[in-house]
């Protein structure tokens, strides 16, 4: 089985978002990069396919130079192979470019492929749009969101999470699948794979090797204005007896809010 | 013209499609045009009439017996056809799960950027103008877009209803031909958990247990609580959830569900940053914690510094007396 999973660098979850205002970008410096957490139940869910049925797994980003270090890190938890899809722009919040390079990569680069694994959105851009517009753009299945997933030969099933239920989705390999939290329980890097992965190359594809051209793929979306949440007010805090307190919280709850 | 889909479930139209549709009929009113609907699937002409009061002035009903079975591929191919000759300037989706599988494939047909989750919306020379949250909510980025039609998934919960009016409009029934083979990734069944819970995306209340619960017999305390208050759900704190106490499908925050429900419940745990990622667009916030210095009191609108196996037994008996009246 040949499997591309896609991954990408984003802050770490724990990350204070700091924003400048000029530019509409978020402030790199200080920030702690990680490989997106939904990305890394894809990439353990490639290898254990791998190890039940033989097959290679690359991992596969779209970013800058930093990236192979996200690279890297799937390379030591045991993917055979990496490639950076070199893209120097800043986020540009646009599922649809993103899409066009990964499509683009599978059509010209990997197109012997029998699986490709996503995480069901990015931590950061959230957009969570990627992988249905990779399977549309290359008209193959999407399962997303998938918190179980069987293959045999070439038919899969997989079970999608939807409001307060599961789907149950069968499908024809090669298709697009994007993980969920429950999946799998990622593994670690071993130091073995560590230093293995030290010394496997990554080789680096520009975009124009992937023959676009710059205004081929400007982002359609304009970014107007990056801003803070509103701060939310701290309320009323109190330190009563238990009886009184719940009396006081329901009078708040029924009186003030009037949400009970 | 505004299009707005409209997701069935259960045999009938959902909630957070309705709230969608009556966001469209705001910003068409300010952009001089009308907002129209459109239902996907087999034997559901009936529904229409569920537009209606939102203001739909249109409904499209697209019927294939192919399309009695949800597939990413097959509807958004139905959809596709519609748009190609109806030509809307504006699609608009809910942010629920079938929305979100949906509207990047036919965005991606379409060949436009899609926005997602949005929580504002507004008009400006003309054109949509959205307001979403990113990093878990930790920022808000505008958008605007730069193809057309412009398209955009709405978070549910967010956007109220308007008052239903008795209003008629026009049903447009259209077949629509689906070859088999693009019926890929095919929804066989759909499983649920025996007495499965309301979702914590669509309740109005999310009475939430965190590591302090101490243990998953503990849920039952807020199931309780639950039970007597209407269109409550159960959410968790990732804490319980690697635990083992309570199934991921409860998680709220970062790599959680993000929730905005009208009241939001926190017990025992302690508004990690992820945590608040999740839950701090919520209308209303109350905790209880014993620890003063616990984050979650930073966002919580009312707070009880205390031990929550005293205060929710006290505050079950309040709630009914309340609930009574
Ligand atoms: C990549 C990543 C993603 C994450 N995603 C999420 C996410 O989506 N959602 C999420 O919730 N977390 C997430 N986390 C975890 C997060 O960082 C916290 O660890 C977690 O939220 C803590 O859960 P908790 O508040 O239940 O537990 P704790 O932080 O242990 O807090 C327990 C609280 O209970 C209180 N308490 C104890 N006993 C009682 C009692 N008897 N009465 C009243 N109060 C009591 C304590 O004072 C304490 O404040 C993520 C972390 C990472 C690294
Ligand atoms: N720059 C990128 N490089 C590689 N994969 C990506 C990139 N952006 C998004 N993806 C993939 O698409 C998924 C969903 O991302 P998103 O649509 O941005 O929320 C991610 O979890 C990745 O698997």
């Amino acid at each position: 089985m040949n499997i591309f999973v896609f991954v990408k660098r984003v802050p770490d979850t724990e990350s204070k978002i700091r924003i400048n205002h000029e530019t509409k970008t978020i402030v790199e410096e200080g920030l702690n990069f990680v490989l997106s957490p939904y990305d890394e139940y894809a990439v353990e869910e490639a290898l254990r396919l791998r190890e039940a049925n033989g097959g290679k797994v690359t991992v596969v980003s779209v970013g800058k130079e930093e990236a192979l270090t996200t690279l890297k890190k799937c390379l030591a938890m045991g993917a055979d192979e990496a490639v950076l899809l070199k893209d120097e722009s800043p986020e540009t919040y646009d599922g649809l470019r993103t899409a066009r390079i990964i499509a683009r990569a599978v059509e010209q680069k990997f197109s012997d492929h029998n699986l490709l694994l996503f995480g069901k959105q990015s931590v950061g851009a959230d957009n969570a749009q990627v992988p249905a517009m990779v399977a549309e753009l290359l008209g193959l299945p999407q399962v997303n969101v998938v918190t179980k997933l069987e293959v045999k030969g070439n038919q899969g099933t997989a079970h999608r999470e939807i409001e307060g239920a599961l789907e149950k989705v069968s499908f024809s390999l090669s298709a697009v699948i994007s993980a969920q939290k429950g999946l799998n329980e990622p593994r670690y890097e071993t130091l073995k794979g560590i230093m293995a992965a030290k010394k496997k190359e990554i080789p680096v594809v520009t975009l124009e090797e992937l023959g676009f051209k710059d205004d081929d793929i400007l982002p359609m979306l304009e970014v107007i204005k990056l801003e803070s949440p509103p701060q939310r007010q701290a309320g009323k805090i109190i330190e009563d007896e238990p009886q009184e307190a719940a009396k006081k919280l329901v009078a708040f709850l029924h009186e003030e809010a009037k949400v009970i | 013209m505004i299009l707005v889909f409209l997701e069935i479930r259960e045999g009938k139209v959902k909630k957070s499609s309705l709230e969608v549709l009556s966001e469209g009929k705001r910003r068409a009113d300010e952009l001089k045009t009308e907002v129209q609907a459109v239902l996907i699937g087999h034997n559901i002409e009936g529904l229409a009439s569920e537009a209606f009061p939102y203001r739909a002035s249109k409904v499209y009903v697209l019927e294939n017996s192919l399309l009695s079975h949800y597939s990413a591929a097959s509807f958004s191919q139905a959809m596709h056809s519609l748009v190609e000759e109806v030509k809307p300037e504006i699609i608009l989706f809910s942010a629920s799960a079938m929305g979100k599988d949906l509207a990047p494939r036919l965005a991606a047909k379409l060949g436009v950027s899609l926005a997602t989750d949005c929580i504002q919306t507004a008009c400006r020379a003309g054109k949509l103008e959205v307001i979403r949250p990113i990093f878990a909510g930790k920022a808000f980025v505008t958008v605007s877009f730069k193809g057309s039609p412009q398209m955009a998934t709405l978070r549910p919960n967010v956007f109220p209803l308007l008052e239903p009016e008795t209003k008629q409009g026009e049903v447009v029934k259209k077949d629509v031909v689906i070859p088999e083979d693009q019926v890929k990734g095919k929804v066989e069944e759909i499983l649920r958990e025996e007495g499965a819970e309301l979702d914590v995306t669509e309740a109005d209340v999310v009475i939430s247990g965190g590591r302090g619960m101490k243990g998953p017999e503990n849920f039952d305390l807020l199931r309780e609580l639950s039970s007597i208050v209407p269109h409550s759900a159960i959410g968790a704190s990732r804490s319980a959830v690697d635990a083992g106490w309570i199934d991921h499908q409860h998680q709220v925050g970062q790599t959680g569900k993000t929730v905005s429900p009208n009241l939001y419940m926190a017990f025992g745990i302690s508004g990690a940053i992820q945590h608040l990622a999740g839950m701090s667009s919520s209308k209303h916030i109350i905790a209880v914690n014993k620890d003063p210095e616990a984050s979650i009191f930073k966002v919580a609108d009312f707070g009880i510094v205390g031990d929550l196996f005293q205060v929710v037994p006290h505050l079950k008996e309040e709630l009914k007396k309340v609930l009574a009246e």
